[in-house]
């Protein structure tokens, strides 16, 4: 190699580090933060009555179809999210279960669907962005005719949410999308729509704070009113009485925070929710990524030492291959 | 020069023996099994539930699968970048053996895709989605098969007398190993960074965080070291050729290096985390570990002096058992310590198992063709010395 070629791929090289260095992301990811209209839930599971009005509403607008699980298989019921199932509510039970929303001798209902993470394991796991959180509202979405069906993001899911159609040969990820296909027309999540005593409720994320700011300064027995519906909507609300809640909301800073949120008089261990940390997987495996390959810098940069190296110990294989003409 | 007694050569002889054809039958079971598996879908033939949404096809053919075919990886890192050129011999044989692991690891994945036909979406910018672990293996396994087919060109280049190609490409060769270093560095890693996303979901003895993606590079080098000992005595074996236990023998002592270093940071890493006590427990999980680190630790005995090396039977055994240990490692981390909450439980159906096994047959009985119709082993004749 002369002096020239030297100095021109020397600039090459260093022209490639300068464009690496440019696009390079900012290496440590914090967990993300809340989009500015966030849209999400409430479940209060002391007003759920476990009526599953919520679970025939979803299948019904969803376009899901039935399970059974009884001997006479007469109507639906599923035991699970499922590839069938976007939300179910399912009931803790303990010793006689004389009083509903006690831990001892009692039962509670719990909700479950999708928690529209602030910061999902779902969107981040996805090689081919077919789970997308939308920037605005931060629902999480998925999109069929975008994904491969590896089901990392069922493997990721701390919730267990996203499931898959094991049975089919043109299978898909099914879960809660928060009804955005109703938004067009005007409608809301079908399950906070159809809710009787208001135990699911749609709205905004600060709609949501708020509400459970208000219940929670409330004196247990205290007379009071739960809205039905939609938050910040048509007034369907009606008198009812404070429940007594555990000092816990589900989805406050459980992994950086979730779009769903939850109240219960039972401790969430009990009712299927696992303790998480406060900051999200996701971010720990972007910023381990970003560190090792941000803006490919890295690799160039161990790609070009070997390439040098390589250069000098390789002996062109042919010279050895022709001697045996 | 050395090299030139031990250029490789075909060894020729027929194709058709009780071997290649029990091997043949195997493999066409699992085509078999496969054509249903896309005609009903993987429910039809496999034990995934959403509990365990990956199971052996992912954790065994293409993870363990791709380690399991670090030989060339292994091989030409010491070779070209420690420029250890006496090893030079056993480059193509493991180059070989890791362009089918490889080949195969990568094609094995579409079995698993519930939506195959989409798979293109990786590598096609508005899809691609760089954050994913996922996007990374995928693209860095498949340009190394492609880089793997480049180096490994010479052999059939020779084969059909392209000598001007052959050349040509030998001129620009060091560039694609460099690549072919760099390309496995990387996604061995991320195989193992692919766990830190499942957080919690992953039992504490496999729980490394940031430290995965250095555990699964350490074992696959030592994994692809492994299995060169492994082949090389199976070739000597199978093909009634002298034992290389020469070069095989201070091979194994870089080995013992390798191994002491992965197991000082997987106990340290044990004991930093606090993790160490769940080794002590009475459950599965503790008791696949102490196999995980027993398959570890055992060869440290067998290759300890240089005696133990210079036994050919020895280092066949430590090879082995230091696959079985990345074998362990690896699937501990992706089925056993995988947690995803109670009522779920795994173990492969018959099929799954049959389509793994039949993978395998097809990856031997590739090897068996292409070295007897290829110039692939070292020649035998001009190396009496």
């Amino acid at each position: 190699m002369d002096r020239r070629t030297f100095f021109k791929s020397s600039l090459a090289g260093g022209a490639a580090l300068a464009v690496g260095a440019a696009s390079c992301p900012a290496q440590a990811r914090g967990t993300n933060t809340l989009p500015p209209e966030a849209l999400g839930l409430l479940f209060d599971s002391t007003l759920c009555v476990g009526c599953k009005a919520c679970v025939a509403a979803c299948k019904e607008v969803n376009g899901m179809p039935v399970e059974n699980f009884t001997k006479d298989a007469y109507w639906d019921t599923p035991l699970d999210l499922s590839g069938k199932t976007l939300n179910v509510i399912k009931v803790y039970r303990d010793g006689d279960m004389a009083a509903k929303d006690r831990e001892e001798n009692g039962f509670a209902f719990i909700k479950k669907s999708c928690m529209h993470c602030v910061d999902p394991s779902c969107v981040s796991a996805c090689p081919v962005s077919a789970m997308r959180k939308d920037a605005k509202t931060g629902i999480v979405t998925y999109d069929k005719d975008a994904c491969i069906g590896c089901r990392y993001c069922v493997a990721a899911c701390p919730f267990g949410v996203p499931r898959f159609t094991y049975d089919s040969a043109t299978p898909q990820i099914s879960k809660c999308q928060l009804c955005v296909h109703r938004h067009k027309d005007g409608k809301y999540a079908a399950c906070a729509e159809v809710c009787p005593t208001g135990a699911t409720l749609y709205g905004t994320v600060a709609d949501i704070r708020k509400e459970i700011a208000r219940r929670r300064a409330l004196k247990p027995g205290e007379q009071t009113s739960f809205p039905r519906g939609k938050l910040g909507g048509k007034d369907q609300s009606y008198p009812g009485v404070a429940a007594k809640y555990i000092d816990h909301v589900y989805g406050e800073t459980e992994f950086g925070g979730t779009q769903m949120m939850m109240l219960s008089g039972v401790s969430f261990q009990k009712l299927g929710y696992s303790n998480l940390p406060p900051n999200s997987d996701a971010a720990s495996s972007e910023t381990l990524q970003h560190t090792l390959y941000g803006g490919l810098i890295a690799p160039i940069v161990v790609l070009g030492a070997l390439t040098f190296i390589a250069k000098r110990n390789v002996k062109p294989d042919n010279e050895e291959g022709g001697n045996h003409g | 020069m050395a090299d030139y007694a031990h250029a490789p050569r075909p060894l020729g002889g027929s194709l058709v023996t009780p071997v290649t054809l029990l091997l043949g039958v195997l493999a066409a079971i699992a085509g078999v099994i496969l054509l249903y598996r896309f005609i009903y879908g993987l429910g039809a033939v496999t034990n995934l539930s959403d509990g365990y949404p990956w199971g052996i096809w992912i954790a065994y053919d293409v993870v363990v699968g791709s380690a399991l075919a670090c030989g060339g990886y292994s091989m030409a890192l010491l070779v070209y970048i420690f420029n250890k050129g006496e090893y030079h011999p056993l480059v193509r044989p493991a180059l070989l053996a890791s362009l089918f692991g490889y080949t195969l690891a990568g094609a094995s994945v579409i079995f698993d895709l519930g939506r195959w036909w989409n798979v293109w979406h990786i590598f096609w910018p508005g899809y691609a989605q760089v954050n994913s672990v996922m996007f990374e293996v995928a693209v860095c396994i498949s340009i190394y098969i492609l880089v793997m087919w480049i180096e490994f060109s010479p052999a059939f280049l020779e084969k059909f007398g392209m000598r001007n190609a052959q050349r040509k490409l030998g001129k620009v060769l060091f560039f694609f190993i460099a690549l072919g270093v760099l390309l496995p560095s990387m996604h061995q890693s991320s195989l193992g960074s692919l766990l830190v996303i499942f957080g919690q979901q992953i039992h504490p003895l496999w729980r490394s965080g940031w430290l995965l993606p250095v555990l699964y590079l350490t074992t696959a080098i030592l994994l692809g070291f492994a299995v060169v000992v492994f082949e090389a005595t199976l070739s000597s074996i199978g093909f009634r050729r002298p034992l290389e236990t020469k070069v095989l023998a201070p091979l194994s002592k870089i080995m013992y290096g390798l191994l002491v270093v992965y197991l000082v940071i997987r106990v340290l890493d044990l004991v930093f985390r606090g993790a160490l006590g769940a080794a002590f427990t009475a459950s599965w999980e503790a008791f696949w570990f102490w196999v995980e680190m027993a398959c570890f630790v055992a060869p440290l005995a067998l290759m300890s002096s240089a005696r133990a090396r210079n036994s050919a039977a020895k280092l066949f055994i430590a090879a082995l058992l230091l696959m079985l240990g990345g074998f362990m490692l690896r699937i501990n981390g992706f089925l056993v310590g995988y947690m995803t909450g109670e009522g779920w439980h795994y173990f492969p159906s018959l099929p799954e198992l049959m389509v793994t096994i039949g993978l395998i047959a097809f990856e031997i009985l590739a090897y068996i063709v292409i070295v007897k119709k290829f110039p692939v082993l070292p020649a035998v004749q001009p190396a009496t010395r």
